[in-house]
Parts: C-alpha cells; structure tokens; sequence
C-alpha cells in the first residue's frame, strides 16, 4: 500500500555524486577581517581631524576640541579631573536611559507582536483595528509629548511612555508584513504532510515570518534609541537625554557631545547584539546568512 | 471490498469553473480518469489546458464545481499524506534543513522521533544527500532540492505522487538526471505517479500512459498507452515515431480551435 522503503536503499542511486557543488567559503585570513573595520575607522579618523584643526587652540570657539570632549567623558565616566555635579555620573545616567530603552522597548514589542500576529492573521482583527493604527502612525513620537506629560506627568513614565510609541510601530508593521507575506505554497505543503489547521500556525507562519519580525524588533530598538532623548526632556533628573538637555543650559557642550557620542555607541552595541543573536538564530535565512 | 484491478484513483465528470474578474473560466470539462496503482500516468497539453487544475483537484486543493474524485473509491476531502505533491518551485520549508524537511510530514503527523530519525535516513539516502543532510534550502541547487521535495512526500508513506511540471525549472542535463532517478524510486517502490508536463518528450519518456489533454475549456482530448520497453532511448525510432504522433494530436487540438 505504501511507498515505504523496506528494501535497502540502493547503492546505485545513493552512490551517485551530487554534481551541484555547494559554496563553501573559505576562512578569511585575519588582514581580510580587519580590513572592514579599519576602514570604517577612516572616515571618523578625518572628521576628528577637522574638528580638532577647526578648534583648538580658539578661546571663543563654542564647539569644544575632541580632546576637551575625551577629557569630560573620562571625568563624567571616572572622575578625578574636574569634580563637578558630572564627574563619575556616567554609570547613573546610561543605566538609567538603559532600563528605559529595553523597558520601553519590551513593552513594545509584548503589544505589538501579539497584535501583529492577530492583524495579519485574523481578518476580523485587522478590519476592527489596522484603519485606527494606520491613523496614529504618521503622528511624530515628538507630537505626543504634551499629551503624554499631562496623562504621565513630569518624570521617568512620560520617557517610558514615549519610547515605548517609538518602538511599537516598527515591531507591528513589519510583524504584519512578516505574517501576510507568507508564501500561500508553504500552507499547501504543510496541509498536504498533515498538517493542518492551527499547527499551521506554530508550524508555518511563525517560523516563516521570523525574519521580517526579527527586522521589526531590529528596527523599534533603534527607535527606542532615537527617541530616548526626546522621553528624557520632560523634567527626567538623570538618562544620557537628561544630562545633554541640562548641560546644553548650561552652556556646557563637551557635555552635550559626550552624552551623544554614549547614545550612539550604546545604541550601535545594542543593535550589535541584536545582529548577532539574529544571525544565530535565522541562520536559514539567505537574507540574514 | 478493495479488489485488485480497482482503480486506485478514479475521476468521474469532473468540471471545475473559476471566476475571474466577473467572468467565468472553464478550467476543468468534464474529465473522467482512471488510474491503476503503480501506474506512471502523465497529463500533457498546451497551457490552460487544465492538467494543473486537474492535478491540484486530486491533491485537494481545489474542489471540484461538478463531478467525483475519488481514491480507492473514497471521495477526496482536502489534502492528505497519502496523496504528495511536489511542486515545480519546490515549496521546502526555508527554515528546516534536508533533514528536517523531509521529517516535517512524519512529525506532524505525531510519529514518535526514533522512528522518524531512521525514516530520515533512509529517505536522505534514496536521493543520495547524504552530504548535504544538515544544508538549508538557499545553499542547495535546483536539483538537490526538488530531490528532497519527492524524499519529503515518500517519508510520508504517499502512495501517489502528484508532480506539477516537477523538473521544469531545471537545466536539462539535471532534468535527465532526476527522469532517471525518479523511474528508478518508481520500479523500486510501487508507486502510482500522476506527473504534469508540456514536453512531449518527457511524457514518452516516463509515462506508461499518456493522457493528452487540450484548452478552452481545458479538457482531456485523448489517452495513448506507450507501448516501448524501458529503459528508453530518445533517439529510438519507435521513440520518436511516437512523439510526432503525440506533437500532431497537440498541433491538431490547436488548429481545430483556431479553425
């Protein structure tokens, strides 16, 4: 009745070579891997460099010199150099602004991943809700802010509010794309192997949108960052936004520059981390390979 | 009672209309089929011709708007591992491997996971991937993947193998490659294949019997048994007698429509 194969395989077909040769890329030599990031350091090398001529030595420059700058971040770091309400804050301000983002950015994602999954999935849902969220989308995180003061009040909720909406879109639209982008071939597969119906679900659409939610997740953590600056400008005392909005009133720029240059490099670690925990786990996929 | 000379699958009247932007398509006319097990049946004819259609109604994808399928006798409800289709663009889950691929059926269908590792390796070996068991779907060819499209249904236990245009996209040294293959898995497992394509060759090639099939409205026009021993040889003169017959009947088809 069945085509099983009791019999042993035999040798004639199994002992034929596959002719398609697979690619397998050889290991770079080290030079080859340190070959991007030296180059990427090229360009950042030259801006320091024109930032410094343009600067240093001018007492009535109102950008400070990038030495300036590495000194008041070795003091906001560690102290010792200048003893002020900054030195040795660092620690306090970028976990603050860390708890943030990831929280913010946490809450995002439990909202919008469910919600995209139900939107792409379930007709009713996406008529009842996707026309609302479409509506809210074009409004600027920026815009909120007034509203989110008054219904959070001044302080650290208003920031988690804020970033939080910053994440939220990303992670939804892409989910959504992710879940309705399903090759309609892959449930026809499934269903004619025997699987049907809401095994479907965990079986299919779930592992074949991972990487357009991975993206999604990808690019509302980058939001998160984005946005944290502006969540922090609302009466916060401490996060990396706070100390640039405080120092930029008080006329202390180094400070400012050092509160960015810690934004960007938090954010390009996170998103890092996130690149690399894709790449493991989406290993399958020629886009993230 | 199942007797031996019933048909393992069997179409009765069967139409299948689609509506397609407010008009209606004459898909499927009246089609009636009969199909021994371990039989090597392929559908040929012009685009439109409805051999997909009638394909995709066996597999359960479509339902007929008029007539029966049935399978040993039993009406065709949907789709089912007894019956396995191999797509012409393969359709591998892109996130398994070979391996987890071709046990996607079998897990699925609740087989305990010892049974299901060693019906894994037989079937890997069937097709000869060996080497490439723990390889993702992007990092194979075009013919290394549809070897593991027909190892995934055959894990399944199908008993028929349902192909739509299965070797189409392939270059031709690789077509004739798996042509080979496949006859090979054919005599060896007793299965009933029900294999689409428009080449003429093709068909005369793999099929026992050859069911010509004609567009607007997609219908089945004529059957021819092949009468030659296998292994064939393409430059046969019977082979190729037989293949401008089949060519003429197709040319025929067409020039009486557009008479």
């Amino acid at each position: 009745m069945s085509a099983s194969l009791d019999a042993a395989p035999s040798q004639t077909l199994s002992a034929l070579p596959a002719v398609e040769p697979e690619e397998v890329p050889a290991r770079p030599s080290w030079l080859a891997r340190a070959r991007d990031p030296l180059l990427a350091l090229i360009f950042p090398a030259l801006v320091l460099l024109v930032w410094h001529v343009a600067t240093a030595g001018r007492p009535y420059s109102l950008i400070p010199p990038p030495l300036d700058v590495a000194s008041a971040l070795y003091d906001l770091a560690f102290g010792g150099i200048n003893d002020d309400a900054y030195s040795r804050t660092l620690l306090v301000h970028l976990s603050a602004s860390l708890s943030r983002v990831y929280g913010g950015f946490a809450i995002a994602a439990a909202v919008a991943l469910p919600l995209g999954l139900m939107i792409g999935r379930i007709p009713l849902v996406r008529r009842l809700l996707d026309p609302t969220l479409q509506v809210l989308r074009p409004i600027p995180v920026t815009a909120w802010l007034p509203l989110s003061m008054i219904i959070f009040g001044l302080g650290p909720r208003s920031a988690f509010f804020l970033v939080c909406l910053g994440a939220f879109y990303p992670i939804l639209i892409n989910t959504i794309f992710g879940v309705r982008a399903v090759d309609p071939r892959l449930f026809e597969a499934a269903s004619m192997l025997g699987c049907q119906g809401t095994a479907q679900f965990y079986k299919v659409v779930l592992p074949a949108s991972l990487p357009a939610i991975f993206t999604g997740l990808r690019l509302g953590l980058g939001f998160a960052w984005v946005v944290i600056v502006v969540g922090e400008m609302t009466g916060v005392p401490t996060g990396l936004g706070a100390i640039i909005m405080e120092a930029r009133q008080l006329s202390r720029t180094e400070i400012v520059i050092c509160g960015m240059a810690v934004i960007g490099i938090a954010g390009f670690i996170s998103d890092r981390l996130v690149l690399m925990l894709g790449r493991r786990l989406l290993r399958w996929s020629p886009n993230f390979a | 009672m199942l007797k031996a000379a019933d048909p393992i699958l069997e179409l009765r009247g069967v139409s299948k209309q689609f509506e397609l932007q407010g008009r209606r398509i004459d898909a499927l006319r009246d089609a009636h089929l009969r199909v021994r097990k371990g039989e090597f049946v392929c559908l040929i004819g012009a685009s439109g011709c409805g051999k997909s259609t009638l394909l995709r109604i066996v597999a359960g994808f479509e339902v007929p708007t008029r007539g029966q399928a049935l399978m040993w006798g039993m009406p065709i409800a949907g789709p089912g591992p007894e019956r396995g289709m191999v797509f012409q663009d393969y359709a591998l889950f892109p996130w398994l491997t070979v391996r987890g691929n071709i046990g996607f059926g079998p897990l699925a269908r609740g087989r305990p996971a010892a049974e299901v590792k060693d019906t894994v390796e037989r079937f890997i070996a069937l097709v000869g991937l060996q080497r490439f068991a723990d390889a993702y779907p992007h990092q194979l060819s075009g013919g290394m993947k549809q070897r593991v499209a027909i190892a995934r249904v055959l894990a399944n236990d199908a008993e028929l193998l349902l192909m739509d245009e299965p070797f189409g996209a392939l270059d031709a040294m690789t077509r004739e490659r798996l042509q080979d293959e496949l006859l090979d898995i054919w005599q060896r497992t007793g299965l009933t294949v029900l294999f689409v394509t428009h080449s003429i060759e093709e068909a005369v090639f793999l099929a026992d019997r050859i069911v010509v099939m004609s567009p607007g409205p997609g219908r089945i026009e004529s059957e021819v048994t092949v009468p030659l021993l296998r292994p064939r040889s393409v430059v046969a003169p019977e082979f190729n007698e037989l293949r401008r017959e089949l060519s003429q009947q197709l040319h025929s088809h067409h020039a009486r429509k557009a008479a």
